[in-house]
């Protein structure tokens, strides 16, 4: 070391221990090992699982798989039935269920972003809002019974959309919610700047700008209640029949699934199999579809 | 005026180094017009020949500060009082070269002085050289202190250097009609006493350089001058023209 | 020793009376602030401001961090209104009446003042769409009317030749600097009267800043323009008067050439050869 002649105290230290530096050196490698091989297991036995069950789904679903699964309604035992009434309702009542939840958790997720910053009322909204997402969906079920079924005298079909409903709206208030907030506030003085009234900024830009994440939002959403049951058992019922009336008991795959799983008959139940894989890949799709999205608008 | 240290440490290091070249630089040319003179009374050649060779130095500050002056403008983008100083150094780094030269002309012409004898004493010289010196040391004074009222000072009594510089000159005109045989040497000293005015003037310069680089503001007055030597014709009494 | 004698020359250099660069040394000023006052919630940050920004002139705000010069800027086209808690008091002049009133038009306001950001912002449209934005918000041009004034903002951003062959392609494609003069473009489409510049270039390479810095000599024809920036030597060469902020308050103001020369405050002279701040 030379000598140094100035007064400012040295911030290096005079000289590395090296055997000491070895020590430690080794003692973190082995420290980094066995975490890594820690995480490795824990990877294998989640797939494991995971594996174990696409396996048996597919495994079991493709032995009922026909196209007599798309084209005829659900039977009773031994007529050779299928489930295209079951396919169609799960599809209509989604189908309306996000389009009646879309909207309303576009907007409410709008107000919590861009007009309650830090307000009282805004934190009660979200708070609600969190609160419902992570609600059983049995509950929702039971509710909608109360205020749909029972003051009309009956399951329908509307009633379950109005379940699946419910359950969209929190899933899409939290992500357009988020994908607001990842807007920087640079972009929306910008457009304030020109002149601009707020409910322009908001839909012109703002939405244009967290356009794929919204999109990835309503996506997942739909997901989700795909594979709904418990709410669906409540509100819509299910129906044998190959019946498009909305005002009545309403078909859906979930529900077709549950009763025929627990039924004594053979082709029932290679048919629930078959169900449950379809949904599986149904979800699977969107999911996918989703993050292609989500990707290819970056 | 105590002024805040930079923030960046170089910066303020190149500046006093700057100063410390000027100052230096000052110091020499103190030097070199106080010997030119000694050798130009005493006609000792041996002095004249020390205040040439102090040219040397005075040159190669000369040459440094520019150098410095150039490198500071560029690198470190100065404002304000820190570009006045800068500007204002270069320029007074070549008037004192300026002034240096002269004093080395003046010691040259000394020697060829040594060679005559003069009838006439040379006090008036003597005197316009001291009142010269004083003036140098009192702007070399302001530029290491920073001094703006002594800068201020140094500007107004140029005049009187002025005035000396034409009695000089009416005097030796006068020596040079009276006998030929002055000519010859009254012209170098004619020459002298201009160089001597000429270092008047500089250190006149250096002190409006100073005035601006301290306070920002230049002194705009007309300077006081008094050379009226360009214009005055000398008669001897016995030539007035009747007609 | 043939020297040429200069007579009673006086070698003073620099200048001691100020040149404003622009020859309307008496311009009046398109703002007069007066007595303005700002708080963020209990927290005076602006501490009775009165500056003019002259007409067709370039003003340059320095100062340390967090001083107010931001602050200032946001305050001339009332853009803290966005942000409750944040409250002006006082009077800002233009065209004879007190923008800070209550009943200002704010929209109006802003199509009068533009302001441009520190970090660029595109729209996620395309570069025809992004100016276009802002003019149909307040004009209603037909088509070809759209596509000139298109073309002369992006000219005068001095975007134009790089552009004009994609229009249509998205502004988000665009470097940097790019899509600052793009930012620039958009402000002067709605053909405001004052330009305000929050340290347009300290997100950009040196290259764009000087094209953005030729931009605002020529925009300065037209507009009136205000530049917030850290960069003094930006404010040296851009500006035409500067105003020095210190602590919520103006310390000095004066043509851009006697200020970086002999400032006349402390504070000033300080600043500026970095010996604080």
């Amino acid at each position: 070391m030379s000598a140094t002649l100035d007064a400012t105290p040295r911030l290096m230290p005079a000289k590395r221990d090296e055997a000491v530096a070895a020590r430690l050196g080794r003692r973190r490698k082995t420290t980094d090992q066995v975490v890594r091989i820690l995480c490795l297991l824990a990877t294998v036995i989640g797939l494991l699982f995971l594996l174990s069950i696409i396996v048996t789904l597919v495994y079991k679903g493709l032995d009922a798989l026909s196209p007599r699964v798309f084209t005829t309604p659900t039977k009773p035992t031994g007529e050779n039935g299928g489930l295209v009434n079951a396919i169609v309702g799960s599809l209509i009542q989604t189908g309306i269920g996000t389009a009646i939840g879309t909207p309303i958790g576009l907007l409410v997720g709008t107000y919590l972003a861009e007009y309650s910053r830090g307000s009282r009322l805004g934190n009660a909204v979200r708070f609600v809002s969190d609160v419902l997402l992570s609600a059983p969906s049995i509950l929702i079920g039971l509710f909608v019974y109360q205020i749909l079924v029972v003051p009309f005298g009956g399951f329908s079909g509307w009633a379950g959309c109005v379940a699946l409903a419910v359950i969209v709206i929190p899933i899409v208030v939290r992500t357009t919610e988020d994908m607001l907030r990842l807007i920087p506030d640079t972009l929306r003085e910008a457009v304030i700047g020109l002149g601009s009234p707020k409910w322009k900024m908001i839909t012109l830009i703002c939405w244009r700008a967290a356009a794929s994440g919204l999109a990835t939002g309503i996506l997942l959403a739909i997901a989700r209640v795909a594979g709904e049951t418990a709410p669906l058992l409540f509100t819509s019922l299910g129906n044998n029949s190959w019946s498009m009336n909305l005002s009545g008991p309403f078909p859906s795959l979930p529900i077709t699934i549950y009763a025929y799983a627990g039924s004594p008959y053979e082709d029932w139940i290679a048919l629930a199999w078959t169900g449950a894989l379809i949904i599986t890949l149904g979800v699977l799709s969107l999911n996918i579809l989703a993050r292609t999205v989500l990707r290819s608008r970056k | 005026m105590s002024e805040a240290r930079h923030i960046v440490t170089s910066y303020g290091q190149e500046l006093q180094r700057l100063r410390t070249l000027m100052t230096e630089m000052g110091g020499m040319v103190e030097n070199q017009v106080a010997l030119a003179t000694q050798a130009i009374v005493s006609g000792d050649p041996a002095v004249a020949t020390q205040a040439v060779e102090l040219d040397a130095s005075v040159d190669a500050h000369d040459r440094d500060a520019e150098q410095m002056v150039i490198r500071m403008l560029a690198l470190r983008q100065p404002l304000a009082n820190d570009l006045r100083q800068i500007v204002a150094a270069m320029k007074i780094t070549a008037a004192l070269e300026r002034i240096g030269d002269y004093a080395k002309n003046m010691a040259r012409r000394s020697i060829v002085l040594g060679q005559y004898r003069l009838p006439f004493s040379m006090t008036g010289l003597a005197n316009m050289s001291r009142l010269v010196q004083e003036n140098l040391k009192l702007v070399i004074d302001a530029l290491g202190e920073n001094d703006a009222d002594k800068a201020r000072q140094v500007w107004v009594s140029d005049q009187a250097i002025d005035e000396i510089y034409n009695s000089i000159f009416r005097e030796l005109v006068t020596y040079m009609m009276e006998d030929a045989r002055n000519i010859t040497p009254c012209t170098h000293l004619l020459f002298i006493a201009k160089n001597l005015e000429r270092i008047g003037d500089h250190a006149t310069n250096i002190a409006e350089h100073v005035h601006y680089a301290v306070t920002g503001e230049a002194l705009t007055e007309q300077r006081p001058k008094g050379d009226g030597s360009a214009y005055a014709v000398v008669r001897l009494p016995d030539d007035v023209d009747a007609a | 020793m043939n020297e040429v004698v200069s007579a009673g020359g006086s070698a003073t250099m620099g200048m001691s009376a100020a040149m404003p660069r622009s020859s309307a040394t008496l311009a009046s000023a398109r703002v007069a602030i007066r007595n303005l006052d700002f708080y963020y919630g209990e927290n005076k940050a602006l501490k009775g401001i009165a500056l003019d920004l002259p007409e067709r002139q370039v003003t340059g705000m320095i100062g340390p961090s967090g001083c107010g010069k931001s602050t200032l800027l946001r305050v001339l086209n009332r853009m803290y209104d966005l942000y409750p808690g944040q409250r002006a008091t006082g009077e800002v002049m233009m065209d004879g009446e007190n923008i800070l009133a209550d009943d200002v038009d704010r929209n109006a306001l802003r199509s009068r003042v533009g302001m441009v950001f520190q970090k660029p912002t595109p729209f996620p449209m395309t570069i025809y769409e992004n100016i276009a934005f802002g003019v149909k918000l307040h004009e209603s041009l037909s088509k070809s009317a759209m596509d000139e004034r298109v073309e002369w903002s992006l000219s005068r951003a001095a975007l134009w030749g790089e552009v004009k062959d994609r229009l249509d392609s998205s502004a988000m494609g665009l470097s940097g600097g790019q899509q600052q003069r793009l930012c620039i473009a958009r402000t002067i489409a709605v053909r405001p009267e004052v330009i305000l510049l929050d340290e347009p270039t300290s997100a950009l390479d040196p290259l764009s800043t000087l094209k953005v810095e030729e931009l605002i000599d020529e925009l300065k024809r037209d507009f009136t323009i205000a530049i917030v920036t850290h960069n003094m030597q930006q404010a040296a060469r851009c500006a035409d008067q500067v105003a020095f902020f210190y602590l919520g308050e103006v310390v000095e103001v004066a043509p851009a050439a006697q200020l970086f020369t002999a400032p006349k405050q402390k504070r000033t002279q300080e600043y500026i050869t970095g010996r604080f701040g």
